[in-house]
């Protein structure tokens, strides 16, 4: 019996040319007469342009044109929101690609040049004078929409976005009713992506033609192209958007921003190709941040630990303007995730999103479920603590048992499958819970007997995250805290029906489309619609047509991110592409296979349902030496010397795969932590995640997508964070002052899965992309929390600093 | 801006160019000779995505000028497998899932190249403290620092 493919853990098909340079992203494109262009940025995070003067920047060497906002105005139409969610009153304020009278934030474009290198470029801008009237900024989500506070848009009054609120159950009644309640406020802090890639553009426009080309970092270059062609009235049809290797996105790459549509906009006016590259710096002013939460929150349970209601007002910053999800973000793909894995009766999220002089704010890896995950999470361990019950107890009175098609939410979306209680006990007997606690108690009874303690668990890692050798501890002097943390969660991917999309205020669909092409060599072309950057779907699509056709895998290529040569897709975000996009390339399979059984039915001279298929033959059942292989069939449907009668030629087919509901990935996750009570350090020391993202085409590459998500949310609980100063300066505006996650300050990720297909999806498959991020955070935050506990401390604001850990302690009052 | 003539050996082949003082290294690479391989993360030498080797040792290419590598022999990540048989790190970083979206990994590997030289046979611990210069946001390091230590192995580190 051969090993299947499906399942199976083979290396990337598209490593050889990573790993070797050869392979292509957008800053790598160089087009004949190619130029550069440069865009000129606010200082300022809110003020008024008095005048700008541009002669000494269009005199300077090399440059072709200056254009500011009076050139674009009319011309580039604004960036649209295309997440206009229903009956939240959303203000979709201007967008303008460059600004005409009003600069809204540290980073709002005011001119661009384009000259004939990149330095010539950079060098003009710096003689660019423009008067600002400075006007006083607003950065703060929660104090946006008080009274007083600098206005950004007429059209919005007390700087509100938007204003939704989502409810199920009785949640008055559930709180009047409570035995007990528990608040918090909880600070999801700004962060930024950090796509190692920055941000390019390469537009190439063809006045003859009335052809526009842009290469473009995108995580969706069909939304690409349906947007730009709005912005600059180049009709759709017309415009071919290449998204050629794209270097990371998580999230970040898929809004249409102004700077491209002003590259198009360079290239339409000069008949040149021009290239626009943001530096790292630019990045963090300009392309867009995620979370920005700040969350009032209560639980309501029993004395018995059964949670009988959660409610919510949260303030989120949008930024200075509606990115292209923005509105989506902090309350579909947030509020309505307040269930978790658990049965909660009664739920209500009321959600403010406000404008800030700020950077926009729009999806960030996980979404809104990170947020959402992060507030269950911390409510339900709060409630643990109040009722002085074990966290992994109040998990167990609460959780969905396990299901196989369906379970209903009050808030009333319908989870998949799920088998959280079996992904809980997974990971707890993995780590050995009840030894950890009991290395806890140890650990808690030295520290505060003033024992020394024993290093057990050094990996030897920096203590922290200074940039230097970090040995600067004495470890027969320290006192370390272990700390426990441990989530169960679910998340809403796979995302999702275009009915749905269209419903919650989603400007396009959400299905996806593949055309796989047999040629008459018995080669394989799949075209696929999602666009994959780092995902490795060139591996798990081509595994999924090997798997169902009995092709060898290296027979099959898969083509994306071209819209003149791929099928309409709707991008690759959400944890959406394996779900919706492979679905339809197996759905595409069956059609190969049902076209084939016909074919070698013809050929063999039997009735088709006398024929058999295994492992790419076909045969007449019975008669395994009479067959035909995929790859005959293949060289026949192309030839076409022999074809039944009203069989047409080729081996090609098409589908359009909209699911019937989203997917519903769970897991449980531990994290233990250590922390030095003299100084507050916090050594990550252990963290074991259990995943069940349903069937898995390549396992592979799914731990590899839980390591990088776990690392990424353990970013935001121990590092990062986007902090501006109350005139709007972003202070951690370069890899300098933002502290992104290292390798010597990690352990290594010990990871599990359970496998509960879900029951809807063709494959089974569920979504991996997420996971890792919207667990991690809350997981390690509450270790952190959990190793403080003799000193009475419940909550910290992230990111959990040495320095905040170490005067938390020094505060308590406690020994 | 007036040009100064530099001559540097890439990959084994010497060019003679003019340069303006100001010109990165990495953009003479990049730009003046079209060997793309070599990337540009950030603007301030953390992220390593521009390491290559210069006479031997890695060097930030974003943070040293062109005419520095005058007289110099510089390797990049296209001139690191042998007359197209990849090197063991390169074949490490396949066989061990060590990168997702790419970006990162000509540094990666360029860094890993000099890490082994001087330590063949490194602990994770090493090999995590070896890539503290270089940044990754796709892997959370795992599989680059079991790519590192497989290749070694392979290395008879």
């Amino acid at each position: 019996m051969t090993t299947r493919i499906f399942g199976s853990g083979i290396r990337r098909r598209e490593d050889p040319r990573l790993i070797t340079g050869q392979a292509t992203y957008t800053d790598d494109v160089n087009l004949p007469g190619m130029v550069y262009a440069a865009i000129l940025r606010s200082p300022h995070a809110h003020a008024r342009i008095r005048s700008i003067n541009t002669d000494a920047a269009k005199s300077a060497p090399g440059v072709l044109a200056v254009y500011t906002g009076a050139d674009t105005e009319g011309v580039l139409n604004a960036i649209p929101c295309a997440w206009v969610v229903p009956d939240s009153d959303v203000k979709a304020v201007p967008y303008p690609a460059i600004a005409t009278d009003t600069v809204r934030y540290t980073g709002d474009a005011v001119a661009a040049v384009v000259a004939e290198s990149r330095y010539q470029a950079e060098d003009a801008l710096e003689l660019i004078n423009v008067d600002y009237e400075i006007l006083p900024a607003n950065v703060h989500a929660e104090s946006a929409m008080n009274e007083g506070t600098p206005q950004l848009h007429e059209d919005a009054p007390n700087n509100q976005a938007f204003h939704w609120v989502a409810a199920g159950g009785d949640t008055d009644s559930a709180f009047a009713s409570a035995e007990v309640v528990v608040t918090d406020t909880i600070i999801q802090q700004r962060l930024i992506p950090n796509a190692m890639e920055p941000r390019s553009a390469v537009a190439s426009y063809l006045s003859s033609m009335g052809e526009l080309t842009i290469w473009n970092t995108t995580q969706n270059p069909h939304i690409a192209r349906f947007v730009t062609s709005l912005v600059t009235g180049v009709p759709e049809h017309k415009i071919r958007v290449i998204a050629p290797e794209v270097g990371g996105g998580f999230g970040a790459k898929i809004p249409v921003y102004p700077w491209e549509m002003i590259t198009a906009f360079c290239s339409m006016k000069l008949g040149r190709p021009v290239k626009w590259t943001e530096t790292r710096s630019e990045n963090y002013q300009s392309s867009i941040h995620g979370r920005d939460h700040v969350q009032t929150v209560e639980i309501a349970g029993t004395r018995e630990g059964k949670i009988t209601g959660i409610r919510s007002v949260v303030h989120a910053g949008m930024g200075a303007y509606l990115s292209t999800a923005g509105p989506g973000i902090p309350t579909i793909l947030h509020g309505l995730m307040y269930s978790g894995p658990y049965d909660i009766p009664n739920i209500k999220a009321d959600v403010y999103g406000v404008f800030t002089n700020t950077t926009p704010v729009d999806a960030y890896r996980g979404a809104g479920r990170p947020e959402a995950t992060f507030l269950v999470e911390r409510m339900v361990d709060l409630l643990a603590n109040e009722l002085n019950l074990d966290p992994v107890e109040i998990r167990r009175r609460n959780l969905i048992p396990k299901f196989e098609d369906g379970f209903d939410i009050s808030l009333g979306l319908t989870y998949d499958s799920g088998d959280y209680q079996g992904a809980l006990d997974k990971v707890l007997e993995h780590v050995n819970y009840e030894d950890l606690r009991r290395q806890q108690a140890q650990s808690r009874g030295q520290v505060t007997g003033n024992g020394h303690h024993d290093h057990g668990h050094d990996h030897g890692h920096d203590h922290g995250h200074d940039h230097g050798h970090g040995h600067d501890d004495q470890p027969s002097a320290t006192k370390e805290l272990i700390g426990i943390g441990v989530t169960t969660y679910c998340e809403i991917c796979g995302i999702g029906p275009s009915q749905v999309a269209g419903a919650v205020g989603f400007g396009g669909g959400l299905w996806e489309s593949a055309i796989i092409r047999f040629y008459a060599t018995g080669k394989v072309n799949v075209f696929v619609g999602t666009s994959p950057h780092g995902q490795g779907e060139e591996t798990t699509f081509a595994q999924i047509v090997s798997d169902e056709l009995g092709v060898p895998v290296d027979d099959v290529e898969v083509i994306h991110g071209d819209t003149d040569n791929t099928p309409m897709g709707w991008g690759t975000y959400g944890s959406r592409t394996t779900v919706i996009s492979g679905a339809a390339v197996a759905l595409s399979s069956r059609k190969i296979k049902d076209k084939a059984i016909g074919l070698a039915a013809h050929l063999l001279e039997a009735a088709e349902e006398d024929i058999e298929y295994e492992d790419g033959k076909f045969f007449v059942r019975g008669s395994p030496d009479r067959s035909q292989s995929i790859q005959d069939i293949a060289l026949m449907a192309n030839v076409a010397w022999n074809m039944p009668a009203g069989m047409e030629p080729g081996l090609e087919a098409s589908s359009f795969y909209d699911t019937p509901n989203f997917t519903f990935p769970f897991g449980a996750h531990v994290a233990v932590v250590t922390v030095d009570v003299d100084n507050g350090h916090i050594v990550l020391q252990r963290y074991a995640a259990v995943d069940d993202c349903g069937n898995q085409i390549n396992p592979m590459i799914v731990e590899g997508q839980v390591h990088g998500g776990v690392v990424q949310g353990a970013g935001q609980a121990l590092w990062e964070g986007a902090v501006y100063d109350e005139d709007g300066q972003l202070l951690t505006g370069s890899m300098l002052d933002y502290a992104l996650p290292k390798a010597h300050l990690l352990p290594d990720i010990e990871t599990l899965s359970t496998v509960t297909p879900s029951p809807h999806n063709p494959l089974g498959v569920k979504g991996i992309g997420e996971t890792g991020t919207i667990a991690s955070t809350i997981t390690i935050y509450n270790a952190v929390i959990d190793a403080l506990k003799p000193f009475g401390i419940t909550r910290l604001e992230m990111p959990l600093t040495p320095e905040k850990v170490w005067q938390a302690i020094q505060q308590s009052g406690k020994p | 801006m007036a040009k100064i003539p530099i001559q540097v050996t890439v990959n084994g082949q010497t060019h003679q160019a003019e340069v303006e003082p100001r010109t990165l290294l990495v953009h003479f690479l990049r730009e003046d000779l079209g060997l793309t391989g070599t990337k540009i993360g950030c603007d301030t030498s953390q992220c390593g995505a521009c390491v290559v080797m210069m006479n031997g040792s890695t060097v930030k290419s974003c943070t040293c000028l062109a005419v520095q590598a005058d007289g110099a022999e510089v390797t990049t990540i296209e001139g690191v497998a042998d007359q197209g048989n990849l090197h063991p790190i390169q074949e490490a970083f396949w066989d061990n899932h060590g990168l997702q979206c790419g970006y990162c990994t000509a540094g990666m590997i360029m860094t890993s190249v000099e890490l082994l030289q001087r330590n063949p046979n490194p602990t994770a611990e090493q090999v995590r403290a070896g890539l503290e210069g270089n940044l990754c946001r796709c892997t959370g390091y795992q599989n680059i620092v079991k790519s590192v230590l497989a290749a070694a192995e392979r290395m008879g580190g």
